[in-house]
């Protein structure tokens, strides 16, 4: 058999796992493999403006599409940039693939010119990465990756290749089989554990279901509502579970958490057995974790073993993919209603409707854009979102109603993260109408990422939810720090300006009255449009848990926080 | 080594492939994780291209069940197990540098015989004592040592295998190109290469 070229086989590699897109930026130790790029036309390199950005687009296209996310950076300053791309799909548990050059071999270790140990500094943050050092070990390497990436708890892998390892030639054999020896991702659940759960739901009054990530990372949609049904439990999520239930389902009470609705976190309070579906029972949705439900029977569903009593004493925990425990659930669960514990939620809903409302008023606020945005765009789109109040807005009235419909930072929260990401979803759906939700100090961070959307024509619809403020920042100061606000009043360009100068539509929306007529034309526009929205600039999210508070404190609105 | 402020510390023996990395991706994960180590053995087993750990790590038992998930969670740990005391054998080695007058090495030989210990070095005033045993009993022939003065000293960490016959031995085997590939991947090829730079 002929030897290829180290480059070659790379490429060769993304061929055969149906690679077809991949966003990266070029630099001295990768030059050979770009060289190489021209041969294979099928796989669409997009070039951005920061390496950063790439990370984030192949991260939002593995959200959108559930296919694997592939970014491709230099060694050096190249491989840096692409660390909190690497941490933030990692946290939120995305299928993706990190490829970095490093310097020659005989140059590592050596602090030669662009080297960074990048392979130490990744470690911590991904499930599994590789120093490539020969030709003869990329396909392995590939291979391997792509599997631990996408299999199990989905996580963001890391291949680094030294330069003279594309140049080096070597045969290409793409293995059969993988054999993982320390790697063994679970499917079905032990039958014990399903016993249990059943004996303990069947017995219950009050169930309920907190619907997270893993939900819409297993596609398990279905079985999730089967399950509800079946056993006539009601189901919260948590802001990465959003879409895993359709919000008008009978049995869909929303978002729990720290700016959760008051129903989901006092049913939470209040249940007397909680089944955790693909949720890793964090801070931000639990509140305060001994005083979340100090009463209730925990069941808790998994594929990390590690999650089980990391945070919560578990009665029940069951390791398994979500999808195959859900049908096990399902098959040995009773048929059950509990109309008085739905109705009790029901009241609350009606009673507590205000503080999770779009605010009355004449005033442009992002809660009014966002929900004649998601009113308009409907469910067959995609909402992306930065970090920030605006983030939780469009939690709340997005009307999140599909799996991956909502692009979201949420375990590391980074800000920066709307632009890029949204890219990366378009180019994953290239059909679908995707729009990002922008906080003005997130756009200001990855907007050069506009260029990328031009060349690349993906279609982006930016809207900035533009109210001079660092806003969720600006909202603790003001509830935790005795409103001594210190460096979160931020200046912004004339972000129409921007639009003109990367020759994109830009729109300015100042009233309330123009709001449809602006997301109208927006949707209208072929390329990528920005929409600068002018909110009113103090305003703050509710209902809040305050960090370290239980569920059950949830805060409704400014008058209670003053109180408390 | 005294027993850990909380009064537990948990035994953990992890079976991990034998390459380039392993020990850093262990120690980092034990850092990020703010578990503290007091101590880590590792050398290799019988099966070519797997090593084992054995790490001591101070904290109650839901600790050591969540050290243990977090390391087998690592790709390059084939499988990590807490080991419950009474159910095993913990042996460590430690080699400990006494003052020894010669009007004292009586006694201290005495000491040195009822710990089953031996002397592996002499001079006009110090003795070298070598022990193996389980961590308890070093402790207590380091206490009765310590009034004649310890100059220093030091332990290899424990290691520990469950009694009777279960075992955490792996008895997966890979094919020699895969094996190969996990041993070396990440090592440094021996002999020249074709590129110095760019």
């Amino acid at each position: 058999m002929s030897k290829i070229s180290g480059a070659d086989i790379v490429l060769r590699c993304l061929q055969e796992l149906g690679v077809d897109t991949l966003f990266g930026y070029p630099g001295g130790v990768v030059l050979p493999l770009y060289d190489r790029f021209p041969h294979y036309p099928d796989i669409n390199h997009i070039l951005v403006r920061h390496e950063q950005a790439a990370g984030h687009a192949a991260d939002g296209y593995a959200r959108a599409s559930g296919k694997l996310g592939v970014a491709l950076a230099t060694s050096g300053p190249g491989a840096t940039n692409l660390v909190t791309a690497i941490t933030n799909a990692h946290m939120d548990s995305v299928p993706t693939l990190f490829i970095t050059g490093n310097v020659t071999r005989s140059l590592l270790g050596k602090d030669g010119f662009q080297e960074a140990d990048i392979t130490g500094i990744t470690m911590p943050t991904v499930k599994h990465n590789y120093l490539v050092m020969r030709p003869d070990d990329l396909a392995y390497a590939f291979k391997e990756a792509a599997y631990i990436a996408t299999t199990g708890r989905p996580g963001a892998v890391h291949i680094d290749i030294p330069k003279d390892v594309f140049i080096e030639e070597a045969e290409f054999s793409w293995p059969e089989t993988i054999n993982v020896r320390g790697y063994n991702p679970p499917s079905t659940a032990e039958q014990d554990s399903i016993q249990q759960a059943v004996e303990i739901i069947d017995q219950s009054e009050r169930p309920l279901i907190f619907a997270g990530h893993g939900i819409i990372l297993s596609d398990a949609a279905d079985d999730l509502r089967k399950f509800a049904e079946k056993s006539g439990t009601p189901v919260v999520n948590t802001l990465l579970g959003l879409g895993s239930i359709a919000p008008d389902h009978v049995l869909s009470y929303g978002m729990m958490g720290m700016h959760g609705s008051y129903w989901a976190n006092h049913a939470a309070s209040n249940a007397d057995v909680i089944i955790g579906l693909g949720m890793r029972m964090d801070d931000r949705a639990l509140g305060r974790f001994e005083d979340m439900n100090p009463t209730a029977k925990i069941i808790h569903v998994d594929i990390d073993p590690a999650e089980h009593q990391k945070n919560l004493e578990t009665h029940v925990p069951i390791v398994g993919n979500v999808r195959d425990v859900l049908k096990q659930l399902t098959n040995a669960v009773q048929k059950a209603t509990h109309p008085d514990w739905l109705s009790w939620i029901d009241d609350l809903r009606i009673g507590h409707r205000t503080s999770m409302s779009v605010p009355e008023g004449p005033e442009l606020t992002a809660q009014y854009a966002i929900s004649r945005i998601a009113d308009y765009i409907g469910t067959e789109s995609v909402l992306c979102t930065g970090v920030g109040q605006h983030q939780m807005w469009s939690a709340q009235f997005g009307a999140i109603s599909r799996p991956r419909q909502f692009i979201t930072s949420g375990g590391l929260g980074t800000m920066g993260f709307e632009v890029p990401a949204a890219m990366g979803a378009q180019a994953a759906c290239p059909d679908r109408s995707v729009w990002t939700i922008c906080g003005d100090g997130g756009f200001q961070m990855t907007f050069q990422e506009i260029g990328t959307m031009v060349d690349a024509k993906l279609p982006v619809r930016m809207a900035i939810m533009n109210n001079c403020y660092l806003g969720m920042v600006r909202q603790w100061q003001e509830l935790f720090y005795d409103q001594n606000l210190v460096d979160v009043d931020i200046s912004q360009p004339d972000f129409l300006k921007i639009a003109e100068a990367y020759g994109i539509k830009g729109i300015r929306v100042d009233n309330q009255e123009d709001v449809d007529a602006a997301i109208e034309e927006a949707e209208a526009t072929e390329g990528p449009v920005l929409i600068d929205f002018r909110v009113v600039q103090q305003d703050n999210v509710w209902p809040m848990v305050p960090a370290g508070a239980a569920l059950s404190e949830t805060i409704e609105s400014a008058e209670e926080s003053a109180m408390s | 080594m005294k027993v850990s402020r909380n009064g537990s510390r948990q035994t953990i023996a992890a079976l991990v492939e034998d390459r380039p990395g392993v020990l850093t991706r262990v120690a980092s994960l034990f850092r990020r994780r703010g578990y503290n180590i007091e101590s880590l053995a590792v050398g290799t087993t019988d099966e070519q291209g797997v090593s084992r750990m054995t790490i001591v790590v101070e904290g109650t038992s839901e600790v050591g069940d969540q050290v243990a998930k977090q390391l087998d969670k690592l790709i390059d740990v084939i499988n990590a197990a807490v080991l419950d005391s009474t159910e095993s054998i913990d042996r460590e080695l430690a080699l400990i540098k006494v003052m020894a007058r010669p009007d004292q090495r009586r006694e201290i030989l005495d000491v040195v015989e009822i710990f089953r210990a031996s002397v592996v070095d002499l001079s006009v005033s110090s003795l070298i004592i070598q022990i193996t045993a389980a961590n308890e009993t070093i402790e207590a022939l380091t206490d009765n040592l310590r009034p004649y003065g310890i100059l220093e000293m030091v332990r290899t960490g424990a290691i520990a295998l469950i009694r009777g016959e279960d075992t955490t031995q792996v008895v997966e085997f890979e094919d020699d190109e895969l094996r190969r590939f996990h041993m070396e991947s990440g090592r440094i090829p021996t002999g020249q290469l074709p590129h110095l730079s760019d």
